[in-house]
Formats: structure tokens, C-alpha cells, sequence
């Protein structure tokens, strides 16, 4: 256990971390960061409980609508998503393994995967988009559905919003998991993680999770649910 | 740990540069990591936001002066606003004063500072995010300012849908400041949650913290947990602005009681955010001025975490005439007397500490014992207004705005003014005067009760509240608020006015003047060094523990 301000000894060919000051250990320092960390995911998962709660209040008063609407979407696009988001919350994984192994090639190598996912999942999402806004399904005032039989769903503009509200603010930190997982990929190329420094991408990684997560709720929710 | 003699301390380090003292460069403050200095900075601002918060309340108070409406004609006469202006008023006296003020007052800036001190730690655990807490402050009460320029909003401080959403004002950038000024508490209360966890000095068990790190724990839990809810509120609140969504806006097939169940599932515990640190206060001040262990340690440790849980199943109770099914009504003002038991074991354990000490009425116990009278009153108000069939007649009166008066100025201003008076000497190194601190604290007293008794008054006979011009048989009641409203101004001038003559030229403080038994006092010099301590602190006794107190100032008394 090292002090305060003091070095941790990093492996061969690493940069060596130093404890922040007013801790009295690498241990303390790390496990303040993760109880902050996962603190953190609960507000995220509170924010996006508000709109959970709405989404389920508005699926019951407009049910009819909700279930036309999640034809509009479409599923097999949804899907992929799923299994990219999936297979990128695998490779993260593997990068904050490689990280505690300190095997910095292949903990680059798992995060530009992890990278090169979201960037997929972002551009699937905006194939996705822009079909709907050509079909006029874009959320409030840009809702002018130009299929004349879903003009007669009271309810389904409503869909359309949480829609638009739910994807967008989860695509919002899909790109924030981005900028995070690009520091990552920056401060590992200087050799600065490693077996004696992992917590940024222990940290990272459990953002990422959560990201997941909530996509596999959205998914089931906006897209199967009849 | 050493000898706990606080003068001992006090003088080997007298010499030493403290946290003050040791770099006054422009950077050295607005870059610190320094949670005491961040403390001062969030201190100066909320004192700040008080005052622009209190300068509305006066212009709204001045306005009911003679704001009289003939029912009969509809003619008005009196009055210095137009309606439009008094609406915006009130409302940039609500969002000040709520948003900017009393949340972030008694945690970021006295539990700031104290929090590290009494835990025995060398800071915060995440110092930079505290930091970024405080600038996330400043963002957004700069954009609230902006949008009293833009063109002020008149929603009231609770942005009730679907007017916020068709009213012509600046309510996105408003929207947008309480979103900003959300994250700054959600980052308070993580970092105070962590380091309490975390932090803690060897042998400071949670049975050995001070009550008031379990107020502010408590706190920190409710800010994490219920502010995220108000975050997506009003950015839902902006797109429906913005991009008509819908969601709240029942031309659309929304819901604008979906917003109030959003609103209050915040707004409530926010309630319990501005009383419940103030508590913490009360527990300190009472027990240091009473020379006396606080009675009920853990009851009134448990009873925070009660009122901390309890304050998330019980929002409904603002909605009781907004159209929620009667089994909900039943259910919400049931749950909300159960609010009433923790806060009346604290309030008696505070009396019960009072009873047969050795009282001495410094400036902070003057404005502790103001608390427990103004929040007996205000606790049981609140449980009038829990009950349902009351509070069919009582809704959206002034009783209501009386009680909740009693509880955020009357209780947790008065509880921060307390706290500000005991930590004030270890902050800043020098007394303030005696004399005046505590005419500054009857006045303020008095003040307080004259604006806000005539209010139950006239509440509690039909004065609907926000109303911009009134029937005349009200006149009376509105007067002798408004000479209250003054009388509290001048007690507020009062007390700034000391406090800033002690800065320059007050007498120097000594280590520990209050005799207190706590960390921040016992173990750092006054006023403390960078990072605290000098030696870690090792706890081996209870935290209201006086002997070592007692023994000191018998000593005292056997020399002289």
C-alpha cells in the first residue's frame, strides 16, 4: 500500500501513478472513486426513470396508438443495434481485463472495437431517423405522419415524442461514452493504465454498461412491445 | 492523537500560515481544491442570492402594501406593479431563494467546510468535482440572472404546466439554469455520500460522527436520488417549448398533473434537503451551548435517514386538489403524518439537551432556540395541512405560504445563521460583536413572526396566495406582514453589517471559543491549515463527549 502523494511502482514500460493528495492510500483513492461512480449510475438511472415513467403512464392511456406506433419502427435495424451494443459491453469488458493485466495492446486493441461500435450504433440510429422524418414521424411539431391511416391514432404523436426523447438523450451518452472511451484510448497509448492504475477504465466501463442497459429496456419497450 | 487542548494547538501554530492566509492570488482561489475555500466561495454566493431573493421579497411585500381590488367592479387601486411584474416578482423570489439560496446553503457551504473538518480528513474525496460543483453553481445562477434580463419569468418557482409552456418569458433558459444548478447539488451530495463512506479518521466509527455529518449525509442521499427526477422534468419542460412534444401538454393528449407528480417527486424531498441539514446544526449548537451530551445520539441519527425515506412516499400531498384518485389522497396524507414522528423525536431530543445544561446564550444558541420555537410552529402546520379535509379549504392560501415560510426561512435560514455564528470564528479566525449579534438575532426574531403569523391569519380565512391585488378587508393583515417584512430586513442588515465590521478588526478569535468537543474544533487550528490536520486524528471517544472540556477550563479556573 503506498501514501499519499506518493508513486505507485508501475509495470515495465508503464507511466507510474501517483495518489491524489489527501488520501491516505491507492486503495482509499480507488474505492472513493467507484462508490462516487456508481452513485453516479443511480442518478442516470433516475433520470431516465422519469421518462420510463412516462413512457408506461402513456402507454396505458393511449394504448392503441403506442402499439401502431412500435410497428412504425423497425425492428430488424432495432435488432442489430441490440447485438452491436451488446457485443461493444463484451469488448469493454475484455479492455478493463486487459487493463488489470496490464497488456496494453490488447487493451487498445478492445477499446477502438468498443469505439468503432458506438460509431456503428450512431450510424444505424441515423439511418433510422432519417427514415421516420421522411415519413413525417419527428417528435411535436415535427409530427405530420404523411401515411393517411396514422392520422386517425390520437396518442400516436405522443409515441413519437417519447420516441425521439428516449433515443435521443440515450444517443446523447452513447456519444459522451464515446468522448469518455477515446480519453481512454489516448492515456492508454502513453501507457498511463495498467495493473496498477486500471480505475479510469474500470470506471468507463461501468458507464458503458449502463448505457447498454438501458438500451436493452428502450429496445423491447419502443420496438416489440405490441 | 495527543493532548485534545484546542489552545495548545492553537498557539504552537499560531505563527503558521492557514488556509487563509497562505496564497491570496486571484488563481490560488478560483482554482482551489481546497473544500474550505470552496466552502467561503459557495458561502459568499448563497449570501448573495439571499439578498437579491430578499430584495424581491420586499418589493412583493411593498406591493401588498394597499393592493386593493373592488370585487364588485373589478376596479384596483394601490399597489406599485401591474399583475404581469408582481408574477415575475414572486417568482424570481421563489426561484432565488429555493434554487439558489436554501439548497445549496446550509451543505455546500457550511457542511463544505465542516464536513472534512469534523470526519478528520484532509478534504473532500473528489475535491475537483466539489469545485466543478461551485462552477455549475455560477453557470446557472448566471443564467438565471440572464433570464430576469431576457424577460423574467412568471411561472412561480414551480413552472406548473401548461402555462410555463404558452407564457411569453425567458422559461427555457430559467428551465435550463435549474437543470444546471440540479447538477451542482447532485455533485455536492455524491461527494459529501463518498467521503463520509470513506474518509472517515480511524476510530470514527458512524455511532462516533458528529450529528451534523449525519444530517448532511442524509442530505446528500436525498439530492443524489431525487434531483436527477427534476433534471428530466424541466428539460422535458424545454422541449415541449422548444418542439411541442406534448408530453405535458394536454392539447397534445399530454398530461399536466404527469408534470406536478414529476415536479413534487423532486420538490418534496428538496423540502427535506434545505430542513434536514439545517437539523444537523441544531444538534451541534444545542449540545455546545448546553455543555451538555445530546440526548438520543442515535434516535436522532436514525430519525435524519427516517425523514430522508419517508420524504420520497409522500409528494402527493401538494396535489391534493389536482385531480389524483381518492385512494391517493387517502394514501398520501396518511403517509405524511409519518413525517411528523422523526422530526418531533429531533425537536424533543433538542429540548431534552436544553433541559438542565449549563445554557449560554452566544449568538448561535439564540438563533438555535428561535428554530425550535419557529419549527414547532411550522412541523405542526405542516400536519394541518396533511390532513385532507383541512387542506381542501387551506390549499394555495397564504397558510400555506405562511407554513412553509416557518420552515425554509424560519427554520433552516435561522438554523444557517446559527451555524454561520458558531463556525464564523473558525472560518475567519475573529470574533463578531456580541452586543449586536444579538440584537441582530431578536430583531431578526421578531421580524420573522410579524410577517408570517398575520399570514396563517389571513390564510387560514381565504386569502388565496399570488394574487396580485386583494379585497380590501385583508388590507390590515398585509400591513402589519409588510412591517414585519421590514423589521426582518433590518435584523438581516443588522447581522450582515457585524459580520462584515468583524472581518476588519474583529478581536481575534482563540482556538476554541465555544468550548466545543467536535474534530473541527478540538484538532485544527483557527482558523485550520491546508489540509487540516497535522497529524491524522485518531477518535476514541463519543463525539459530545466534555470531559476533556470540562477538565480544560477547571484547569483554567485552578491558574487564575
Amino acid at each position: 500500500m503506498s501514501h499519499a502523494g506518493h508513486t505507485v511502482p508501475a509495470p515495465a514500460g508503464f507511466v507510474p501513478h501517483t495518489v491524489a493528495h489527501h488520501f491516505e492510500s491507492q486503495e482509499q483513492e480507488y474505492q472513493s472513486a467507484k462508490l462516487g461512480f456508481w452513485l453516479f449510475l443511480v442518478t442516470e438511472i433516475l433520470l431516465f426513470g422519469g421518462l420510463f415513467v412516462a413512457y408506461f403512464y402513456y402507454h396505458t392511456v393511449h394504448h392503441d396508438a403506442f402499439s401502431i406506433g412500435g410497428k412504425q419502427l423497425s425492428w430488424k435495424l432495432g435488432t442489430t443495434n441490440t447485438a452491436v451494443l451488446l457485443f461493444s459491453s463484451f469488448t469493454m469488458a475484455m479492455g478493463v481485463r486487459s487493463a488489470q493485466l496490464s497488456q496494453k495492446k490488447a487493451m487498445l486493441t478492445y477499446l477502438v472495437l468498443t469505439f468503432l461500435c458506438a460509431c456503428g450504433f450512431l450510424v444505424v440510429k441515423y439511418f433510422e431517423y432519417s427514415a421516420k422524418i421522411d415519413h413525417g414521424l419527428g417528435a411535436g411539431s415535427m409530427f405530420h405522419p404523411h401515411d393517411p391511416q396514422l392520422l386517425g391514432y390520437e396518442g400516436l404523436s405522443m409515441f413519437f415524442a417519447l420516441y425521439w426523447t428516449m433515443t435521443g438523450i440515450h444517443g446523447f451518452h452513447v456519444l459522451c461514452g464515446m468522448v469518455v472511451i477515446a480519453w481512454l484510448i489516448w492515456r492508454g497509448a502513453k501507457g498511463e493504465l495498467h495493473a496498477k492504475h486500471y480505475m479510469p477504465v474500470d470506471i468507463v466501463g461501468l458507464y458503458w454498461h449502463l448505457v447498454d442497459l438501458i438500451w436493452i429496456f428502450l429496445f423491447p419497450l419502443l420496438y416489440l412491445v405490441p | 492523537m495527543t493532548a485534545i487542548s484546542a489552545t495548545s494547538v492553537h498557539e504552537t501554530h499560531a505563527e503558521r500560515k492557514n488556509y487563509l492566509n497562505r496564497d491570496s492570488s486571484f488563481m490560488s482561489w478560483a482554482g482551489t481544491l481546497d473544500h474550505k475555500r470552496i466552502g467561503l466561495m459557495y458561502l459568499t454566493g448563497v449570501m448573495f442570492a439571499f439578498l437579491v431573493g430578499g430584495l424581491f421579497a420586499l418589493l412583493v411585500r411593498l406591493h401588498l402594501w394597499d393592493a386593493t381590488v373592488d370585487v364588485a367592479t373589478g376596479v384596483k387601486s394601490g399597489g406599485l406593479f401591474e399583475p404581469g411584474k408582481y408574477n415575475q416578482y414572486f417568482t424570481m423570489h421563489g426561484v432565488f431563494m429555493v434554487f439558489m439560496f436554501i439548497i445549496p446553503a446550509i451543505p455546500a457551504s457550511l457542511g463544505n467546510f465542516a464536513l472534512p473538518l469534523m470526519l478528520g480528513a484532509k478534504d473532500v474525496a473528489l475535491p475537483r468535482l466539489n469545485l466543478a460543483s461551485f462552477y455549475l453553481w455560477l453557470a446557472g445562477t448566471i443564467m438565471a440572472i440572464a433570464s430576469m434580463l431576457l424577460g423574467q419569468v412568471d411561472t412561480g418557482w414551480t413552472f406548473y404546466t401548461p402555462y410555463s409552456i404558452y407564457t411569453q418569458k425567458a422559461v427555457v433558459m430559467m428551465g435550463l439554469s435549474v437543470f444546471v444548478l440540479g447538477f451542482s447539488s447532485i455533485f455536492t451530495g455524491l461527494n459529501f455520500i463518498v467521503t463520509t463512506h470513506k474518509l472517515r479518521a480511524p476510530g470514527q466509527g458512524w455511532f462516533r460522527m458528529p450529528l451534523f455529518v449525519w444530517a448532511v449525509y442524509a442530505t446528500a442521499l436525498l439530492q443524489v436520488v431525487a434531483t436527477p427526477v427534476l433534471g428530466v422534468t424541466v428539460l422535458l419542460l424545454g422541449f415541449e417549448r422548444l418542439y411541442h412534444i406534448g408530453i405535458f401538454d394536454p392539447q397534445f393528449g399530454g398530461d399536466p398533473v404527469l408534470f406536478q407528480h414529476f415536479f413534487w417527486f423532486y420538490s418534496h424531498p428538496a423540502v427535506y434537503i434545505m430542513i434536514l441539514p439545517a437539523m444537523g446544526i441544531m444538534s451541534e449548537v444545542v449540545s455546545v451551548f448546553s455543555r451538555k451530551p445530546i440526548f438520543g445520539y442515535r434516535l436522532i441519527a436514525f430519525s435524519s435517514l427516517a425523514i430522508a425515506i419517508i420524504s420520497f412516499i409522500v409528494w402527493g400531498h401538494h396535489m391534493f386538489t389536482s385531480g389524483q384518485s381518492e385512494l391517493a389522497l387517502f394514501l398520501f396524507s396518511f403517509l405524511t403524518f409519518f413525517v411528523a414522528l422523526p422530526s418531533a423525536i429531533k425537536e424533543f431530543n433538542w429540548v431534552a439537551t436544553i433541559w438542565k445544561g449549563s445554557i449560554s446564550l452566544e449568538a448561535p444558541m439564540l438563533y438555535a432556540l428561535s428554530f425550535l420555537v419557529i419549527f414547532a410552529i411550522g412541523g405542526l402546520t405542516g400536519v394541518i395541512l396533511g390532513t385532507l379535509n383541512l387542506d381542501i379549504h387551506l390549499h394555495d392560501t397564504y397558510f400555506v405560504v405562511a407554513h412553509f415560510h416557518y420552515v425554509m426561512m424560519g427554520s433552516t435560514a435561522m438554523a444557517f445563521f446559527a451555524g454561520l455564528h458558531y463556525w464564523w470564528p473558525k472560518m475567519f479566525g475573529v470574533m463578531y460583536s456580541r452586543f449586536w449579534a444579538t440584537i441582530g438575532a431578536l430583531v431578526i426574531f421578531i421580524g420573522f413572526n410579524a410577517t408570517f403569523i398575520p399570514q396563517f391569519v389571513m390564510g387560514s380565512m381565504g386569502m388565496p396566495r399570488r394574487y396580485a391585488h386583494y379585497v380590501p378587508e385583508f388590507q390590515g393583515y398585509h400591513q402589519a406582514s409588510t412591517i414585519g417584512a421590514l423589521l426582518l430586513a433590518t435584523g438581516i442588515a443588522i447581522m450582515v453589517g457585524y459580520l462584515l465590521a468583524s472581518l476588519f478588526g474583529g478581536k481575534k478569535a482563540e482556538g476554541n471559543p465555544w468550548g466545543s468537543p467536535t474534530l473541527d474544533w478540538t484538532h485544527t487550528s483557527t482558523p485550520p491549515v491546508l489540509e487540516n490536520f497535522d497529524d491524522q486524528p485518531i477518535v476514541e471517544r463519543e463525539p459530545y463527549d466534555y470531559t476533556l472540556i470540562l477538565e480544560e477550563a477547571k484547569q483554567r479556573v485552578q491558574n487564575a
